[in-house]
């Protein structure tokens, strides 16, 4: 199903609602969420049902992907580098192409304000010492040079480390809504099944798996 | 505004029983709470934003903004804590306070759980006491809370309980994989494994459908409404008797007294911020340990210059959580089966009984894994990031088992709330300042937990464990928190009496998990549910149609 969702700062989002099945007695929804408290989109309508969910959970946040609601390019540049070295690519997305970058910038204009100055320093500071140590932006390194930077900001800046850290993890394995983990892809790479199964198709699918 | 004859603040576990309660006795009630009341609408799954994994701010109160509160480390330094942050302490504000989106184990504490002190003697530095009342005092008011909430589960796997009279009125909900690798390992090491007791619905009950087993529970709310809290169970009835009336939103500043010492009532702000008075000729504050006692730390008059019930400086002491201790075990084979609530098996065989611990705790398997909580879980040489912890992250989420459970804490007269003389909320209101920690022999019990938990895993055939028993510097008190007005017979060592009662105030009443003098080694909520009962009872019985004859 899809939904809304309103944020504190009083904007709405289209949002998954985490109710999914694949056997039509699953399809009944809960008391109080009948189809006149939702706002149902086009989109929804269109799919014509639950087995969408997943491609709605990904990204179905505000529709300007791409723009930025706090981090300057050239930041986004730097920190891209940072993330991508704490969740690398492999045969799985690598934090930004997972959507790592959006979901920091949008809570540093949301439940992260308060981590705004802390980013811009730490920032500025990861190019200082890539420029000290290689003569380059960060986002010039190569490879080897990248990881270099990055334990050096680990060792140099800890709480700033951390902080993004933290955030990086939240984005690549927290609920795709915010912006990071597009289209569920960490949940994929765990092996948990997207969209969810759940209710009497769980015992459908699994008979003998479970005690 | 129309005289009631009860106020209750807080519409939490213990503010909903006694609403209903008092309603259906005919009493005319307000039942008033602070936040909101959510409809499954609200009820979204968010990894990162529901009332335990709150790093994107709690998902049932309060919110960040405006709610600030104080926490002083071990030297002596304050800081500021946002209601997100696990300084906090926090438990919840909304309709159904913690009972909306807890993990809902409904556990009764044990006969030693009442007499801690009787039963091992006060640890030095300890305010270790006995209640005033005991297990079978409560155990009818257990069996009552068990029906009228909704419990399912089976204890008969284990002869370490309080005697009941009463089965439970669910089976308990099919067991899982981790269930099924637990059990005949605890059964190896001579323990008794059992299905935890679970305010969730296993069967249709009370008019609403059974649980559907999903990955988001402890910390979310039930879209499906299969888990039982105040908010669909006695609430809907009290509002039903046509008796009690719900304001929700509105903060309530302090209790009102009259030049006698009694209560008249509560000021408080409604959802416009607008401060209001309500008369009634009985008060009771149900806002759970920590905001119970900053209200009547708040209530100063002339009578009662330092708060309601502090004559003795007993408010907000004693204060006590659980120190939560265990052990992560890795495994060769899946143990993940994605079915929730994922809690489902415990052992009490270590709450009492060893020499040289005061007490000790239940032990049970952890509610169903998210990813984000696998994230610093992971085998200890694990790196903290890169690849390799991605590849750790793909190799372990599906082969964890967790084990831990919530040590009984041995309680201080220094571990404690008071109001902070600056900071202040957005009413205006001083804020909650904790100080004190937690008493040592806490930590060494915890530490025995977290062998025994390793142990259990080891049995059970993990390849490594990790055992998790911290020491932190603050107070323990969260989603457990209890005490800070404790019960008791003694007025100058307690604040209520053995019926909630405050000492010299004899129409205001605590009923809500901070009366605890002891926490027990189990999750609070069915106890404070029982005691809501229990004191309900008693306080209808004194009732005489138009005030409290004590
Ligand atoms: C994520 C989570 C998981 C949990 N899991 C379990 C579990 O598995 N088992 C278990 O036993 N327990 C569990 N708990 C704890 C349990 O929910 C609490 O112990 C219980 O709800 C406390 O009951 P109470 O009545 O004391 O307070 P609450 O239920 O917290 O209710 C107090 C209410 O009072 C309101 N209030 C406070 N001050 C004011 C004021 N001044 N004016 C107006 N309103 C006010 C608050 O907003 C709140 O809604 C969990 C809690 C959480 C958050
Ligand atoms: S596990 Fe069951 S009770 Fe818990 S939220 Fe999901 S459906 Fe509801």
């Amino acid at each position: 199903m899809v939904g809304t969702e309103r944020w504190p700062d009083g904007r709405m989002d289209e949002i998954a609602i985490h109710f999914y099945g694949s056997h039509p007695s699953q399809w009944e929804l809960p008391m109080s969420l009948k189809a006149k408290d939702l706002l149902l989109t086009r989109r929804e309508l269109v799919a014509g049902g639950v087995a969408s969910s997943a491609v709605l959970a990904a990204g179905c946040g505000p529709a300007k992907l791409g723009d930025r609601e706090s981090l300057t390019e050239g930041e986004a540049r730097t920190l891209g580098v940072i993330c991508d070295e704490i969740v690398p690519g492999d045969e799985f997305p690598s934090a930004t192409q997972a959507g790592v970058l959006d979901y920091i910038d949008r809570q540093l204009a949301r439940a992260y304000r308060r981590h705004r100055d802390a980013y811009t320093e730490g920032l500025e500071q990861a190019e200082r010492l890539s420029r000290a140590k290689f003569g380059k932006t960060v986002a010039e390194l190569g490879g080897a040079e990248r990881l270099e930077t990055v334990r050096a900001i680990e060792r140099e800046n800890g709480a700033f480390f951390e902080l993004v850290r933290s955030h990086t993890m939240e984005g690549y394995y927290g609920s795709p809504r915010h912006g990071g983990n597009r289209d569920a892809v960490s949940w994929r790479m765990l092996g948990l099944e997207e969209p969810p199964v759940r209710g009497r198709a769980q015992f459908d699918l699994r008979k003998g798996s479970s005690s | 505004m129309k005289q009631v004859n009860a106020v209750i603040v807080g519409a939490g576990a213990a503010g909903g029983i006694v609403a209903k309660e008092l309603a259906t006795a005919g009493l005319s009630v307000v039942l008033l709470e602070r936040g909101k009341w959510y409809t499954a609408n609200d009820c979204r799954k968010d990894d990162l934003r529901n009332q335990r994994t709150t790093v994107l701010g709690n998902a049932f109160g309060p919110e960040d903004e405006g709610n600030p509160r104080v926490w002083v480390d071990p030297r002596g330094e304050a800081h500021l804590a946002l209601a997100s942050e696990g300084s906090y302490q926090n438990d919840a504000a909304c309709v159904g306070g913690g009972t909306l989106s807890y993990g809902a184990q409904a556990w009764r504490y044990m006969p030693q759980d009442f007499r801690m002190r009787s039963t091992y003697g006060a640890p030095q530095g300890s305010s270790l006491e006995d209640w005033p009342i005991s297990y079978d005092d409560l155990e009818p008011f257990y069996e009552k809370a068990e029906w009228e909430i909704g419990v399912s589960g089976d204890y008969a796997g284990t002869p370490f309980h309080g005697p009941r009279r009463r089965d439970l009125p669910m089976p308990p909900l099919p067991p899982g994989r981790e269930f099924a690798l637990l059990e005949p390992a605890a059964r190896r090491l001579g323990l008794h494994p059992f299905h935890i007791p679970m305010a969730r619905n296993s069967i249709p009950y009370n008019g609403r459908g059974p649980c559907m087993r999903c990955r988001w529970c402890c910390g979310f709310a039930c879209e499906v409404d299969a888990k039982n809290g105040s908010q669909n169970t006695v609430i809907p009835v009290a509002l039903n008797t046509g008796n009690c009336e719900l304001r929700t939103e509105c903060m309530v500043k302090e209790i009102l007294t009259d030049d006698r010492g009694r209560a008249r009532g509560v000021a408080y702000f409604d959802e416009r911020g607008h401060l209001q008075e309500q008369l009634s000729d009985l008060v009771v504050v149900s806002g759970c340990a920590t905001e119970s006692a900053r209200l009547l730390l708040n209530s100063k008059s002339r009578l009662f210059p330092n708060g309601l019930g502090n004559r003795y400086d007993q408010v907000g002491r004693h204060l006590q959580g659980h120190h939560y201790t265990g052990a992560v075990g890795f495994f060769e084979q899946d143990t993940y089966d994605d079915i929730g609530p994922g809690a489902t098996i415990a052992v009490t065989d270590y709450n009492h009984g060893t020499p040289g611990l005061c007490g000790g705790g239940m032990l049970a398997n952890e509610f169903i894994r998210l990813p984000i909580h696998m994230v610093d879980r992971l085998p200890a040489a694990t790196p903290r990031w890169g690849v390799g912890h991605k590849k750790a992250m793909r190799a372990w989420h599906k082969r964890t088992v967790v084990i831990m459970g919530p040590t009984q804490q041995i309680p201080t007269a220094e571990g404690r709330v008071t109001l902070d003389p600056d900071v202040r909320d957005k009413w205006g209101l001083p804020v909650v300042r904790f100080s004190g920690n937690v008493h040592p022999h806490t930590f060494e019990i915890g530490a025995v937990q977290a062998e025994r938990a390793e142990a259990w895993l080891k049995e059970t055939g993990a390849v490594s464990t990790t055992r998790m028993a911290g020491k932190p510097e603050t107070v323990s008190a969260g989603q457990h928190q209890a005490g800070t007005c404790r019960m008791g017979n003694d007025p100058k060592g307690s604040v209520v009496n053995r019926f909630c009662q405050i000492h010299d105030v004899d129409n205001a009443f605590v009923i809500d998990s901070s009366v605890h003098v002891t926490n027990g080694g189990f999750n609070p909520a069915l106890t404070i549910m029982a005691l809501a009962y229990y004191a309900s009872a008693e306080l209808v019985r004194n009732w005489k149609g138009t005030g409290y004859r004590s």
